[in-house]
């Protein structure tokens, strides 16, 4: 076991920011906590990263105790916080060389394992991070926290702010990281990035609603969802909101994702009283579930 | 940001050192004589003659001088008397009446005793040539005392303020600079990434003072050169112990910024409170306002001033020669000082929150 989380509680004054959360990240595993801002992603990195005592419950990250083998994590884990955190007025190369030497090691020593991200940013390599885009300094950022080889890869948020091709890149090395026997646990907002990951933890509100494969949790929303457009998106929500049988109505994208609260649900039903309500241009169809509407669902 | 960091306080040491004096010149002075006499004529001639008084009026009565000091025009009126001849050489004995502008005490204080110097002065002469022969006899023996200013032979201010000044640059620039540099880090966030490293406390902490110790002594040598070959002030004793001492000193001052830094969120928060600090250590460090002249509960807390410990440091070693057990005292409490603050720091600042 790779991260062990044991009833860990942690309150802010009067904000339980985490509440009672357990759970546990295989070696090699690729490990997403998805939910919201404010959720409690970042404080349970910080007490996983020994940064943050928790209140309550214990963790053991690679075999280590949080609070008793402190010295031990902070030689083993890497940590990219959410905040771009290295120092912007040390160039790229400085900036590396700066990790390593901290760590007591060199560059040389682990190019190997970052040799793939850090070849897309040695162009730069003589320009201030301050002055990187914000996927470079991303990369220049993971550089750094993987300079001293950790058994463990801590990702904060690592994609939020990031252009959509950037992400993309991102996970792909992941992915790669994954491969050469590093566990990750990383967050994310973004719902789409969840079915990316092997298992997830669904967080809200500092609980734990929901851990699994991102495809058994899909298959756990209970309900068929359709979606349905109009020509008009607002009364479109209204119009189903009014309607008697509904169970749940989310905008998503272009479409309302809609789920009836009847077992044998006919979309004509549906049809008839879009046209009664005066509704133009009406499509309605079966759709997969996402990630997101489960969420939604056990959010609720 | 390098060169402003020197450039700056070379600027304020220049500009202080020759602006911040105690002398008053110019002082706007008026008479109104009521007895237009050869001798009131001497007596004006003698204030015409100083460099440190402006004639600029001669009023007819009180009452217009009265009225010209309200808007500021003079700062000082001198009345004399009708009869001021007839009573002096007669009786010996005569009243002048100065009124001094006081809005500024400090000023009016100093412009009384120039003023004064000036009447005993001119009381003397006129004792002289007033006495007869024939009283001789009578006259009280007069005991003068002549004075000599020991360390600052013609007293001069920029002697006695150029030490002073350069230790509150040296205070200043290092407490600014250690004060924001933890907090900035915490600002930016490359605070967080330092503290998941295995790195020690006292690596980081020596790490981030060090620079600021060296740019501290720097500014120490920067500042005596221009003491020397811009002020000419003497430096009697030696180099190496004002460095020692410095080398000390510097270290409280650093401990104490890193110490703010540690319980401050924000540059904005540690600026504030280093300015607090600042500002007392230098208003009660004896550089502008004598020790003494504090009241008895004031002394004390200067005890906790490190400021007032290197301005007499400096001083003692600079203008008196002072060797190292003279200075012992200081260094010892500084010593302990730096101890104390940097104690403080090491155990003020925590990897977790």
């Amino acid at each position: 076991m790779s991260i062990l989380v044991k009833n860990i509680t942690k309150t802010f004054k009067n904000l339980t920011a985490v509440n009672n959360i357990s759970f546990d990240v295989k070696e090699g595993e690729l490990f997403g906590l998805i939910g919201p801002d404010g959720a409690g992603k970042t404080t349970i990195f910080r007490i996983l990263t020994t940064l943050l005592f928790a209140d309550k419950g214990e963790a053991i990250v690679a075999d280590y105790d949080v609070v008793k083998d402190y010295k031990s994590i902070r030689n083993n884990v890497g940590y990219m916080p959410g905040k771009f955190s290295l120092y912007q007025d040390l160039t790229v190369e400085e900036n590396l060389a700066f990790f390593a030497t901290i760590f007591g090691t060199t560059i040389e020593k682990n190019y190997d394992l970052i040799k793939d991200i850090y070849i897309q940013i040695e162009p730069f390599k003589t320009r201030r991070a301050g002055k990187l885009s914000g996927g470079m300094k991303q990369k220049l950022a993971l550089c750094c926290a993987l300079i001293h080889k950790p058994k463990v890869l801590f990702l904060d948020e690592p994609t939020t702010g990031v252009d959509p091709v950037s992400r993309k890149e991102f996970w792909e090395m992941l992915k790669r990281l994954q491969k050469k026997g590093i566990t990750i646990l990383v967050s994310t907002p973004y719902m789409d990035e969840a079915a990316l990951c092997d298992r997830i933890a669904l967080i809200q509100d500092g609980k734990i609603l929901e851990i699994d494969t991102p495809q058994e949790i899909v298959k756990h929303y209970p309900k068929k969802i359709y979606d349905v457009k109009t020509d008009n998106m607002y009364k479109l929500i209204e119009c189903l909101n009014t309607y008697e049988h509904h169970y749940s109505v989310y905008p998503f994208g272009e479409f309302v994702h809609y789920t009836d609260k009847r077992e044998d649900f006919n979309p004509k039903d549906l049809q008839l009283f879009l046209e009664e309500m005066g509704a133009v241009n009406i499509t309605i169809q079966p759709t997969e579930t996402t990630i997101e509407d489960t969420f939604m669902e056990l959010a609720k | 940001m390098l060169p402003i960091i020197f450039v700056l306080p070379l600027i304020q040491l220049i500009i202080l050192s020759n602006a911040a004096t105690f002398e008053i010149k110019n002082i706007k002075f008026s008479y109104i004589d009521n007895d237009n006499t050869s001798f009131s004529r001497a007596l004006i001639n003698k204030f015409e003659a100083s460099t440190y008084f402006n004639v600029v009026s001669n009023f007819s009565s009180e009452k217009i001088a009265s009225a010209s000091m309200l808007k500021g025009e003079v700062d000082v009126i001198l009345e004399i008397p009708s009869h001021f001849e007839r009573d002096l050489s007669k009786n010996k004995k005569t009243d002048l009446s100065v009124i001094i502008n006081a809005i500024d005490g400090a000023t009016a204080g100093v412009e009384n005793v120039y003023i004064n110097q000036i009447v005993q002065r001119f009381n003397k002469n006129a004792q002289a040539k007033l006495i007869q022969p024939s009283d001789i006899v009578n006259k009280p023996k007069n005991i003068s005392t002549i004075t000599s200013f020991w360390y600052n032979e013609t007293l001069n201010y920029k002697t006695f303020m150029v030490p002073g000044i350069l230790v509150l640059l040296v205070t200043m620039i290092t407490l600014f600079l250690a004060g924001m540099n933890i907090v900035r880090e915490k600002e930016v966030g490359t605070l967080e990434q330092i503290n998941v490293t295995p790195i020690k406390k006292h690596q980081f902490i020596i790490g981030k003072l060090f620079p600021f110790w060296v740019i501290g002594m720097g500014l120490l040598t920067i500042g005596l050169i221009i003491a020397k070959v811009l002020f000419n002030v003497p430096i009697v004793g030696s180099i190496a112990l004002m460095y020692l001492y410095n080398s000390i000193y510097i270290l409280v001052i650093l401990g104490m910024g890193l110490f703010i830094s540690n319980f401050t969120d924000t540059q904005q928060q540690a600026m504030f409170i280093s300015w607090f600090f600042v500002v007392i250590f230098i208003l009660m460090s004896g550089l502008f306002t004598p020790i003494e002249s504090m009241p008895k509960w004031a002394q004390n807390l200067t005890e906790f001033n490190p400021i007032k410990y290197f301005v007499e440091v400096m001083r003692m070693v600079m203008l008196k020669g002072a060797d190292f057990n003279d200075i012992l005292p200081q260094l010892i409490k500084t010593l302990g000082y730096a101890i104390l603050m940097n104690g403080l720091a090491v155990w003020s600042y925590k990897k977790t929150t």
